[in-house]
């Protein structure tokens, strides 16, 4: 099992740890999940995600048309610094990886997903050319600062990143050091995630407790991501599920959708003509009834129509909230559905996402 | 005089005469984290010696509450279902679960006692 430079440092703040993609992480602090999750909503928290992959390759303007064909996003048009969500797509346009490409001066920077690094990474390498260098960084940990403070106190000791676009980077300097930090995240607040060199970390990290930010493990990450509606790979994303069935049109560029040249376009581009046989929703269950993962959901006249993929209790919605995959003629926002829980069936709404509404800056 | 005990799944039962209080420890509270849902029986159904009785979800999953002894149900403790957090906050006082009619009383004998459970969880800290 792996352990990041931070294990320790969560050790002695209380953290209880779980194995999470071959990794010793902390599903929480001495706070529990709530807190953590209400303290990022109202003020800040930190996460280290240093188990995801910190990707770098470099190559001149071939390469945008070597990753071109593997993600389906307009990496001719993205300009230096400026971040996109994407995917790694199969031939069958299935979802290898969920991810996030930032250009960089000599090429590109994609955070990878933990579970799926080592995998992407084979998969990425086989359209590279001769001349396109990659390697998986190992010398610096990544650390997420969300909520609405976060800009605030950054700013203070890396002067400059409160003037940071969303999904935009840049590179800033820590007690003398290098750090590249960009303004995105995972949880539906405004925030930074910020690549630093691990003998600066606990530096960093000692910074942002004395600021009052808290540590938030990964049972408050998936309910802050999922009232955000955002998808958690291996749950609401795999190699069965296209982007156009997960309700991620948007994250195609419009021009790499009507023009293609990627992997699985032709299954995309049908789907985007005749649509799809199941799209995902977001599933509000009635009363306090917690739909997990693999609850299945029944039409009001008890036709299976699909299956839940995350559900959990949203402390700031303050009520349970999911998402699963239906047959798309029962996915209109407000329709009646049931979720069947321990062999009785629940009443549930179709609802829009995201479930908590988001505070981005733009 | 009530008299409390412990089980090794973690449920403890105060005993008043021939009706059990039932429901589960600090210790199962912290392994659980921040409870969300519970889920309590009905009056008059009947529980057996370490089956399932109740459910508890913690924002990370769902877990039964078994009854350590046997009996019909004669309350359910509505107040934690419309508030599940309130078995965070007083799991062994306002946090019960449900209370039954016993019927066996040697079952209560086989669980153990406070200073058994305290040993018992130093032992099996998971």
């Amino acid at each position: 099992m792996e352990k990041t430079a931070l294990y320790n440092f969560h050790k002695n703040l209380g953290a209880k740890f779980v194995p999470f993609a071959g990794y010793e992480m902390p599903i929480q602090y001495s706070d529990g999940i709530v807190k953590e999750h209400i303290s990022t909503r109202t003020y800040a928290g930190f996460f280290d995600v240093s188990h995801m992959g910190q990707f770098y390759i470099e190559g001149g303007s071939s390469l945008d048309e070597s990753l071109e064909k593997i993600i389906p996003a307009d990496l001719k048009n993205l300009k230096i610094n400026q971040s996109k969500y994407s995917f790694l797509l199969n031939s069958e346009g299935g979802i290898i990886d969920d991810l996030i490409i930032t250009r960089r001066n000599n090429g590109f920077y994609i955070v990878l997903n933990a579970a799926c690094k080592n995998n992407d990474i084979k998969h990425i390498s086989k359209n590279l050319r001769e001349n396109h260098k990659f390697y998986l960084c190992s010398t610096n940990s990544l650390i997420a600062v969300q909520g609405p403070k976060s800009s605030e106190i950054l700013d203070q000791k890396i002067k400059g990143v409160s003037k940071l676009k969303f999904m935009y980077g840049n590179f800033f300097e820590f007690e003398g050091e290098k750090l590249y930090v960009t303004r995105s995240g995972y949880t539906g607040e405004d925030g930074f995630e910020i690549s630093v060199p691990n003998n600066k970390v606990e530096n960093f990290i000692k910074y942002l407790i004395e600021n009052k930010v808290k540590p938030v493990g990964l049972g408050a990450r998936d309910t802050l991501r999922l009232e955000a509606g955002l998808c958690l790979y291996g749950h609401d994303l795999s190699e069965q599920i296209n982007p156009i069935e997960a309700n991620l049109k948007w994250a195609i560029a419009k021009t790499r959708r009507e023009t293609g040249g990627f992997n699985g376009w032709k299954k995309i581009k049908a789907n985007l003509e005749k649509g799809t046989s199941r799209i995902r929703v977001g599933i509000l269950p009635e009363g306090k009834i917690i739909a997990r993962e693999g609850t299945k959901i029944y039409s009001i006249n008890d036709e299976e129509i699909g299956t839940i993929t995350s559900g959990t209790f949203g402390p700031s919605v303050n009520a349970p909230v999911a998402m699963g995959y239906i047959k798309p003629k029962f996915s209109e926002i407000g329709a009646n559905i049931k979720l069947e829980v321990r062999g009785k069936k629940h009443n549930a709404q179709i609802s829009k996402l995201p479930f908590y509404k988001k505070n981005y800056v733009k | 005089m009530s008299e409390k005990k412990y089980s090794k799944k973690h449920e403890w039962v105060e005993l008043n005469g021939d009706i059990a209080v039932v429901g589960i420890t600090k210790h199962a509270t912290e392994m659980l984290g921040d409870i969300v849902f519970v889920e309590v029986p009905e009056n008059g159904k009947s529980v057996e010696k370490d089956a399932q009785a109740a459910i508890v979800e913690s924002t990370k999953a769902a877990s039964d509450v078994n009854s350590p002894m046997s009996g019909d149900v004669t309350e359910g403790n509505k107040s934690i279902a419309e508030d599940p957090s309130r078995v965070n906050s007083d799991p062994e006082k306002e946090g019960w679960f449900f209370k039954i009619k016993i019927k066996d009383k040697s079952e209560f004998d086989s669980l153990m006692n406070k200073s058994d459970y305290e040993k018992f969880i130093k032992d099996n800290p998971n």
